[in-house]
């Protein structure tokens, strides 16, 4: 129990690092614009409507002090640091004076579900298909999955998922394109909600699991193709350990392990590629709003999502490493 | 260096389909160092003409002929696949072969760090980089920031190869000779990584070229330049498949498709051949 505290508190200061990093990254690439982001705000206001030269004046004051520009560049990362401890991004400019933070607050659950279900689906999909193919390695059936596999997932995720919008929206009209959820039902915490929400995410986490699918498949068999040449397994076929427990607690179990570090270090890709499908599919979460907020050119909101990305990402991570030792028991001391 | 290509061509199935795939497409892309048409102009030709034999791959709604547009498209695609893919290369032999080498508290520094690059989303870091920069950000730029993050994985791998070099008999034999660590990295232990960076160069292209396609077609990239994504971003942009100018998409997603499998099939081929168990399956032995 102590040696899975210690790794415990070694796995939460690694948490801590990544979102620190991260998010000065963000911080620095946000502070390189040549451009100010308050004259892109004066910009866009005088664009819309005539102002006297005081109201400019007056409100060009406003936002120095709003955007804290006045003070120098470590000033600035203090302060940035300071309000991310109570995740304060600041007023959003697409929908001022709401607060960056409640927009993505509002647009984060779509995008943490779409992600866990599609992620789990193509995990587990994946890894087992994967570990049969390389068990049973003389099956057409599974050669033929290996060929589908690898001639899909090198095709990027906007791609696919622009694909399967012709198909199923154009082609072959049967599944919702858009949306979250249909117009006509309200929302609540009713059946037809739910339902609704479920019909809307097929074509997404359908996109997303065909994408990823094909790694998880390939590399699994690669292990498990590995792992059946092992004296163990040999010595367990010749002791007559049934078929389904060989495969099962033998060889699975052993190739999962690497399996689930993968997920941990895939776990940014994934995101990259859940906020794009999004978009194809204007599905309401974290991708959406993040083009919405490029569009009206607000930082604010890049930043809150880019923040919150990575805490959540990070976030994740930590979760798999913690319930890592207890698939594997060795990996408590390192 | 020659012969082993050599056997990889006549034994490798897979390497020789993906470098068959990977060659139609550098050389349609280097046909544009002979184009007679300056991608940037626009309404030179007709426009929404369907492949004939005049324009092979037809004409879109702005005015270009699609062949030597695609022509140029594939050739600033590809040249920013191989900077991001040379880029990150040097970073993760560096920090490879030193963590792998040197171990011990550099070792730890180093995987820390590793760590954080990781675990990183870098798609919406891109998206704010855009944001920031607007039109003063050009694709050298971008490949520069790409390659920032495209090493940590493969410098993982090559650590582990040099963890494995450093207690080899030669490298002790290097050291007692009086041979510099840094002479040891370059020289003795380089060679043994060159086919793992090789085939994950090739994995790095398809991840770059990806993520560079997908900024493109949302707008995020300088739209003047014509790419792979931004092809894509004008067709969407004037409603190729709606108004039915079908090859405006169909053609470029054909020729990525392609591009993608042959790096694909290359980097897959590599792999088999660094694992000498699954050579030896397929040489028949």
């Amino acid at each position: 129990m102590k040696d899975y505290l210690l790794f415990a508190l070694k796995r939460f200061l690694q948490l801590f690092a990544v979102i620190a990093v991260g998010c000065s990254i963000a911080f620095l690439i946000a502070h390189l614009s040549p451009i100010s982001p308050v004259e892109q705000i004066i910009m866009q206001v005088t664009g819309r409507s005539a102002a006297s030269p005081e109201a400019i004046d007056r409100l060009r004051a406003a936002l120095t002090e709003q955007f804290g520009l006045d003070v120098p560049l470590w000033q600035q990362y203090l302060a940035f640091l300071s309000r991310l401890v109570v995740l304060d991004f600041g007023p959003a400019l697409i929908a001022f004076p709401t607060p960056a933070m409640d927009l993505v607050r509002l647009a984060l659950p779509w995008t943490v579900g779409l992600l866990t279900v599609s992620t789990i689906i193509t995990w587990l999909l994946g890894n087992v298909f994967g570990a049969l193919a390389g068990y049973f390695q003389n099956s057409r059936l599974l050669k033929a999955f290996g060929i589908i596999a690898i001639g899909i997932q090198p095709i990027p995720y906007y791609i696919v998922a622009f694909l399967l919008v012709i198909i199923f929206g154009f082609i072959w009209p049967i599944l919702p394109i858009s949306g979250g959820f249909a117009m006509n039902v309200t929302p609540g915490p009713t059946w037809q909600f739910a339902l609704s929400i479920a019909h809307y995410a097929i074509l997404p986490s359908f996109a997303l699991v065909l994408v990823g699918v094909g790694t998880w498949f390939l590399g699994m068999r690669a292990l498990v193709s590995n792992i059946i040449t092992e004296d163990y397994v040999t010595y367990a076929e010749l002791g007559g350990v049934k078929q389904g427990r060989i495969v099962g607690s033998y060889v699975f179990r052993n190739a999962l392990v690497p399996q689930l570090t993968a997920l941990a270090m895939a776990l940014g890709g994934i995101f990259s590629g859940t906020v794009i499908t999004e978009q194809v599919f204007t599905y309401p979460g974290l991708g959406s709003l993040l083009i919405r907020a490029v569009n009206g050119g607000d930082t604010a909101v890049v930043m809150a999502i880019s923040c919150i990305s990575i805490i959540s990402v990070a976030g994740a991570i930590f979760i798999i490493d913690l319930i890592h030792p207890l698939l594997d028991p060795r990996v408590k001391v390192e | 260096m020659f012969s082993v290509f050599r056997d990889l061509v006549r034994y490798n199935l897979e390497f020789a389909i993906g470098l068959i795939l990977l060659l139609v497409v550098v050389i349609f892309a280097c046909l544009s160092f002979f184009s007679p048409v300056d991608p940037t102009m626009v309404y030179r030709v007709i426009p929404d003409q369907p492949p004939n034999l005049d324009y092979w791959f037809g004409t879109n709604s702005r005015g270009q002929d699609m062949f030597w547009q695609l022509s140029f498209a594939f050739r600033n695609t590809l040249s920013f696949g191989v900077t991001v893919a040379i880029f990150s290369r040097i970073i993760s032999i560096v920090v490879g072969l030193c963590a792998g080498y040197m171990g011990g508290w550099v070792d730890r520094v180093l995987m820390f760090v590793n760590d954080i690059f990781v675990a990183i989303p870098i798609f919406p870091i891109l998206i704010l980089f855009y944001l920031v920069m607007k039109t003063n950000s050009n694709g050298f730029v971008l490949a520069i920031l790409m390659a920032c993050f495209g090493w940590p994985f493969d410098a993982r791998l090559i650590r582990s190869v040099a963890l494995g070099l450093r207690y080899r008999e030669f490298t002790r034999q290097a050291v007692f000779a009086g041979m510099s660590p840094l002479r040891i990295m370059w020289e003795e232990h380089l060679p043994y990584v060159m086919p793992i960076i090789f085939s994950t160069a090739m994995a790095n292209m398809i991840w770059a070229i990806g993520l560079e396609v997908t900024l493109a077609v949302l707008g995020f990239t300088n739209l003047n330049i014509p790419t792979v994504g931004t092809t894509l971003y004008w067709a969407n942009n004037h409603s190729a498949l709606v108004v039915g100018t079908w090859w405006w998409i169909v053609i470029p997603v054909a020729i990525v498709v392609i591009m993608f499998l042959g790096l694909f099939l290359l980097a897959v081929s590599l792999n088999e051949y660094i694992d000498p168990r699954s050579r030896l399956r397929r040489m028949g032995a």
